[in-house]
């Protein structure tokens, strides 16, 4: 966790429920590199046989937009049978850090 | 940095709890408008107002995508009709109404609110042209909501307001009879009305507020039942502690959302609206937290009790998480619009009588609750003056809004749909009011001091 100095602007949260199957960080990683958005954390986890990964990804030198992001998230996920969604960081902070 | 279990803590409470932020509106003022001549002010008013919230509902929809958190409604709200319309040479203020439809349904918002007078004191020749002209607004429009404060902790209780309103709610069920007093639901009478108010139907823009200004307005009652159910067999005093957190992580997302949408939409941000709002939606409820902190029913004895707590409790956590806190501020408790409320009415858990005394508690007041269509004018008079008694004494703001629809019976139902709902016709008393509210007058403010 070595990236809380960055400035944080651009950070946003990747979140994938549904279950597991070969390929998911893969196909979630694969978006993510085409549009040059750099990965900061992976961390996932089952919960009541649910798969939950929670991605960190700065945005900073992507080529696109939030929306943009979704919308092939979004796809990807549907493609995959999962629900993925991405949320900029500052909804996460805000609610939990005064 | 975040936990996982941090993240995925606002996860569930959007995907699974209905956490939205209700409301984002902007308050207008459209005092600058006034003209002789009806034609011009109308044009002025349409001109600001489209102008001004151009890009509200794109802003919102931007936001609502970036931050994954729905923005249930996009309103607007206007200065008080009353005050603008009456440097106009006319009697009938119906154009007016007609200009917020108009204006409303071009940037796309669903209500726009503001077709109001404050008469708390007394009535100006604009405040009685614009209470007449209500029925015919609310019967003729879809967006445009009404509201008239009759009292305030200052000014004492205008009777003579308050039994004309009596009136002017018979008459908008009359006139939109045919679905069961719709207009009535867009309607509100109010004591010592807050003047920042997001939600409608009462939101209005108010004379001390700038030229143009964002406030928001959270909701998440199923946040708070949520952790109320999770908390099982703890005591009250834990109990209230867990709903204040709650409350807190709430209201930071109504604070996150209007400081940007403010930004985004270059003008102030006014205040959050600390509020539990219900919807129709199930497990979106106030009622069920009531019968969550252990009550079979909600309205049971004990539910006066177990509101105060809630509503102390969410306000206290909400005034932490933003900067500026506003408007109605606490829980509501409408019948029509709670699935819990609906049910404990059916199971006869529920009464008006109970509701009246549960307003004494939390934010506002008897809320869309739908009684007999033969009920008479004075007997909803009696009802407001009630209300307005409970707000006025106790310094806190109250309101009714009351469907008297038209043909139905106790028992019967009536049909709003969407996020008004439906409810159940509740019995009033038929015992007569009529010569204590005929007797018009003003009742006097209370005492500021000597309080027991």
């Amino acid at each position: 966790m070595s990236t809380s100095n960055k400035p944080r602007k651009n950070r946003v949260i990747v979140s994938v429920l549904g279950q597991d199957r070969v390929g998911i960080i893969a196909a979630v990683a694969q978006i993510l590199s085409t549009h040059n958005i750099n990965i900061l954390d992976i961390s996932q986890t089952i919960m009541q046989d649910l798969f939950t990964m929670i991605l960190i990804a700065d945005m900073e030198m992507s080529d696109i937009d939030l929306a943009t992001l979704k919308d092939l998230l979004q796809k990807k996920g549907e493609e995959l049978g999962l629900k993925i969604d991405v949320q900029h960081e500052d909804v996460f902070r805000f609610m939990h850090r005064i | 940095m975040l936990t996982m279990q941090e993240i995925l803590e606002t996860i569930k409470m959007v995907q699974e709890e209905h956490l939205d932020i209700r409301t984002i509106t902007m308050g207008i003022s459209i005092r600058d408008c006034a003209h002789t001549n009806p034609q011009i002010a109308t044009q002025k008013i349409y001109d600001k107002i489209t102008r001004l919230a151009q890009r509200l509902v794109p802003v919102g929809e931007e936001l609502e995508r970036e931050f994954g958190i729905p923005i249930v409604n996009k309103r607007i709200s206007v200065s008080p009709i009353a005050l603008v319309a009456e440097a106009s040479e006319t009697d009938d203020y119906y154009l007016f109404a007609e200009t917020l439809e108009k204006a409303a349904a071009e940037v796309g918002v669903n209500f726009i609110g503001g077709f109001s007078a404050l008469v708390h004191k007394g009535l100006t020749k604009g405040d009685r042209n614009l209470i007449d002209s209500i029925p015919h607004a609310l019967a003729a429009t879809e967006r445009v909501c009404a509201s008239v404060n009759v009292a305030t902790s200052k000014a004492g209780i205008n009777m003579e307001a308050v039994y004309r309103m009596g009136e002017i709610i018979k008459e908008t069920a009359r006139l939109t009879a045919e679905r069961d007093g719709l207009g009535c639901a867009k309607l509100v009478v109010f004591a010592n009305v807050p003047e920042d108010n997001p939600f409608m139907a009462g939101a209005f823009h108010g004379v001390g507020e700038p030229d143009c200004v964002i406030n928001t307005g959270v909701s998440g009652p199923g946040v708070v039942k949520k952790a109320v159910v999770k908390a099982s067999d703890c005591d009250l005093g834990t109990l209230a502690e867990i709903i204040k957190k709650t409350a807190f992580k709430i209201t930071r997302m109504g604070e996150l959302i209007g400081r940007e949408a403010a930004a985004r939409l270059n003008v102030p941000f006014g205040i959050v609206d600390v509020s539990l709002a219900p919807t129709p939606a199930i497990g979106d409820s106030v009622a069920e937290i009531l019968e969550a902190m252990g009550l079979e029913r909600c309205g049971a004895h004990g539910s006066t009790a177990a509101l105060a707590l809630l509503n102390d409790a969410v306000k206290k956590g909400g005034l932490m998480a933003s900067s500026y806190v506003g408007g109605l501020s606490g829980a509501f408790i409408p019948v029509s619009e709670d699935g819990g409320m609906i049910r404990a009415v059916e199971a006869g858990a529920l009464s008006l009588e109970k509701l009246e005394a549960m307003t004494c508690v939390c934010s506002v007041g008897l809320d869309m609750i739908a009684v007999p269509g033969d009920t008479p004018a004075e007997t909803i008079a009696a009802i407001i003056a009630d209300e307005a008694a409970i707000g006025v004494i106790n310094h806190k703001t109250t309101a009714v809004r009351i469907i008297p629809a038209p043909g139905k019976k106790v028992g019967d139902y009536v049909e709003f749909g969407g996020l008004l709902g439906h409810a159940p016709v509740m019995p009033t008393s038929t015992f007569s009011s009529a010569h204590f509210v005929r007797r018009g007058g003003r009742i006097p403010a209370p005492l500021h001091s000597l309080k027991n």
